[in-house]
């Protein structure tokens, strides 16, 4: 009797001990969600400051210096600001990309005068300001001294100051300007690596597995290369970037940095993980049907191809994208074959020049500049929805294919 | 899928290397905040260049991949913020680079900082090497070293607040950790007479003394991420943490810099050289990729332009310190006239 009541006590318990361990992984990974988005949410705007720009009739308008022409309607709205060291105050409240747009602004304009309040992009010291990032003590905040906070107070006055969707964010390439700063050339870079890996190591790993699984005997042999493979598997992930820049860059000599590099390494290093998924995936095909088909007259391959093969793909496609999941979160491989770098300009192809976005967020969060701190938890949020993404497909690819027999 | 990794493996085969329209750069993470914005300066400019691509290798890394040859396959510029080494212009020269020019761009101070709501710190480098050295005098007269076992800053000096000694700072593989060490704790041993005479005898030991730093976890190794230091500092006000005038310029709205005998580090009291742990930055080029890489004078023009690195120049921004105007001057002549290295 009181044998039963203790099991039934200790299972209780052990219930318990498991429910405590599901609830202490959830609450540290909302823990760790709710810091970075809380974080990073505000990247997702920055601050604009609106400029009455009028421009006479009779001007041409694409061959105004978008500089001088920004320039001189600021001095319009603030008269008062003569000094140089005022002037030069004023200009600074606004990031270089203002200038830039404004010139985009200039040559997509098609009437001929101006007149009205245009809004363009302010520094990342006032970005910080407004956002609240940094408080406000008495009359300066951060890097912006009471001589700029005098024109800033009077773009609140104005209501000239508002929050936009950050564009850079999602549409351009590094910058040292934080609020110029995006992840775009990033993301293409990561894209580009991943199907490289992808299309090197999957292939190469199910043909691995299903010889190493059908098509050869057990013997030392196989069983020397079933080890080294395990072993391949728990190589630190730094080794494969010093076996990427041996191989590719110094035998093969392709080009430093490029994400073609970057994905063969990445490749490389996800192999192992593939072909020892595929090996017990296709272990678990049941015998019965590869005998069945044996026995209705069907060689090896035929029956590799046309059952054993279809039925380990589910595992098979589980294991490849874990696989490549881990891969897109690393750095370390990257540093080695030049991919830990400032790239400004967004990469066309696998053989430019490209970062990716783990990188982009190590790179980032190194920066003196405060703005980047928000910009680091944005581009994590963005690499964490690539993630998911992946992981949903993997999902998806799984249910879709497994078979019932 | 077979396809295409066999056309992979042919491309890889039949790839060439090719020539580079892109200029690349290796070197210092300490001076890559000021290439990167030059870099990018310099692209956006409309010369028909395009932006080059700088890595952060180290100083010690990028000088490395700097002379292991030359071709389109080595980079063209390191940048470094300590001065190129002896040993690393014969490595050059082994690898047939006999030409190297150099640039000195400015200057990076060294804080020592502590949180905005702990105490304020008034400390001379004599004070930084008893506290911080492994080794040190037993009695100010005996000529005898003991181990350092200081435990709050008053130990050291009874003027200083009295508060454990924690002090978060780089690690031995960081330059800033280099410089910081020579400059502050070196400095602070040549304030002890009988120390300073001891240099001249023997120069190894000397270092010996006072450039370790003491391992009893009151220097704590932050790694590399002065961003990491400085929220360490704000949620520990009696830490005290040594990171890039340009990380206290960014964040002076919770932590403030140490006066350093005397002097607070400000912009003003780096560039005129009253603020004694400061340091200087450099760049190198190769000069035989002049020519073959387009655009390197360009970047080097610019670089050196007094728009970038001069009394007003946009570097400033970015916690750049600049030269005197006589030391900016030779810089730029050298610069133009692709003068060699002089060592």
């Amino acid at each position: 009797m009181s044998n039963i009541i203790q099991r039934n006590k200790s299972e209780k318990r052990f219930q318990f001990y498991g429910l405590l361990a599901v609830g202490l992984a959830i609450f540290l990974l909302l823990v760790l969600l709710f810091k970075i988005f809380s974080t990073g949410f505000s990247a997702f705007n920055q601050t604009y400051l609106g400029v009455k720009i009028q421009i006479e009739k009779g001007e041409n308008l694409s061959e105004l210096d978008a500089r001088s022409t920004l320039r001189k309607n600021l001095r319009n709205m603030f008269p008062e600001a003569q000094s140089r060291s005022d002037k030069k105050n004023l200009y600074s409240l606004f990031s270089p990309g203002a200038y830039i747009e404004f010139k985009e602004m200039l040559e997509a304009y098609d009437g001929d005068v101006i007149d009205g309040y245009y809004y363009f992009l302010a520094s990342d010291d006032l970005d910080m300001y407004f956002k609240g990032t940094v408080a406000r003590q008495g009359n300066s905040a951060g890097r912006i001294k009471p001589s700029q906070m005098k024109f800033v107070d009077e773009f609140v006055k104005m209501n000239l100051i508002e929050l936009q969707f950050n564009r850079y964010l999602l549409g351009s390439a590094d910058s040292r300007n934080p609020e110029m700063a995006g992840i775009l050339g990033a993301i293409y870079g990561s894209l580009f690596a991943i199907l490289i890996a992808f299309v090197t190591s999957f292939p190469l790993g199910v043909l691995t597995a299903i010889y190493l699984e059908k098509l050869t005997k057990q013997n030392a042999f196989s069983d020397l290369i079933e080890t080294n493979i395990n072993n391949l598997a728990a190589v630190p992930s730094i080794v494969f970037g010093l076996l990427g820049l041996a191989i590719f860059l110094n035998f093969f000599e392709l080009p430093r940095s490029a994400s073609l590099v970057g994905g063969l390494t990445l490749g490389l290093m996800t192999l192992p993980t593939i072909v020892i998924a595929s090996r017990s995936a296709i272990k678990s095909v049941p015998p019965s049907i590869e005998e069945a088909s044996i026995g209705l007259g069907s060689s090896k391959v035929q029956t590799i191809f046309n059952f054993t093969l279809p039925l380990a793909m589910p595992g098979i496609l589980t294991g490849t994208i874990i696989g490549i999941a881990r891969a897109i979160g690393e750095t370390a491989p990257l540093l080695m074959i030049g991919m830990v770098a400032f790239i400004v300009d967004i990469p066309q192809g696998p053989l430019d020049a490209s970062t990716a976005l783990p990188v982009q967020i190590f790179l980032w969060q190194d920066s003196p500049e405060r703005a980047f701190v928000e910009r680091t938890s944005a581009a994590i949020i963005v690499l964490l929805i690539f993630l998911f993404l992946l992981n949903i497909t993997a999902v998806y690819l799984r249910k879709k294919l497994e078979k019932k027999w | 899928m077979n396809k295409i990794s066999l056309f992979l493996v042919l491309l890889l085969m039949t790839l060439p290397a090719e020539a580079r329209d892109t200029i690349r750069i290796v070197g210092s993470s300490t001076v890559y905040p000021f290439a990167t914005v030059v870099a990018e300066t310099f692209g956006r400019a409309d010369n028909g260049f395009k932006t080059p691509i700088i890595e952060s290798t180290g100083s010690g890394g990028g000088l490395k991949l700097f002379c292991s040859g030359k071709g389109p396959s080595k980079p063209d510029i390191t940048n470094a913020s300590r001065r190129i080494k002896k040993k690393e212009i014969s490595l050059c020269a082994e690898n047939g680079i006999n030409d190297i020019i150099e640039h000195k761009i400015g200057f990076d101070g060294i804080v020592v900082a502590n949180s905005n709501n702990g105490p304020s710190f008034d400390i001379s480098r004599k004070d930084l090497y008893l506290a911080l050295a492994a080794k040190v005098p037993c009695g100010m007269q005996d000529e005898v070293t003991c181990v350092n076992e200081s435990v709050t800053w008053r130990d050291v000096n009874s003027s200083l607040p009295d508060i454990k000694i924690e002090v978060y700072g780089p690690p031995p593989t960081s330059g800033t950790r280099d410089a910081f060490v020579e400059l502050a704790l070196g400095g602070g041993c040549n304030t002890i007479p009988w120390i300073k005479a001891f240099k001249k005898k023997d120069k190894s030991s000397w270092k010996k003394l006072c450039y370790t730093i003491r391992e009893d976890g009151r220097y704590i190794e932050a790694g590399e991420n002065d961003n990491l230091i400085i929220q360490k500092l704000v949620s520990n006000p009696n830490a005290v943490g040594v990171f890039g005038f340009s990380f206290l310029d960014q964040n002076t709205d919770s932590v403030k810099g140490a006066v350093v005998d005397g002097i607070s580090p400000t912009f003003e009291t780096i560039a005129s050289g009253e603020y004694k742990v400061s340091r200087s930055l450099f760049f190198y080029v190769k000069k035989d990729h002049i020519g073959s890489i387009p655009g390197i004078k360009e970047y080097m023009a610019e670089f050196m332009s007094e728009n970038a690195i001069g009394d007003e120049g946009y570097l400033l921004d970015n916690g750049l310190i600049p030269m005197p105007k006589a030391m900016r001057a030779k810089f730029q002549k050298d610069s133009k006239s692709l003068a060699n290295i002089q060592y």
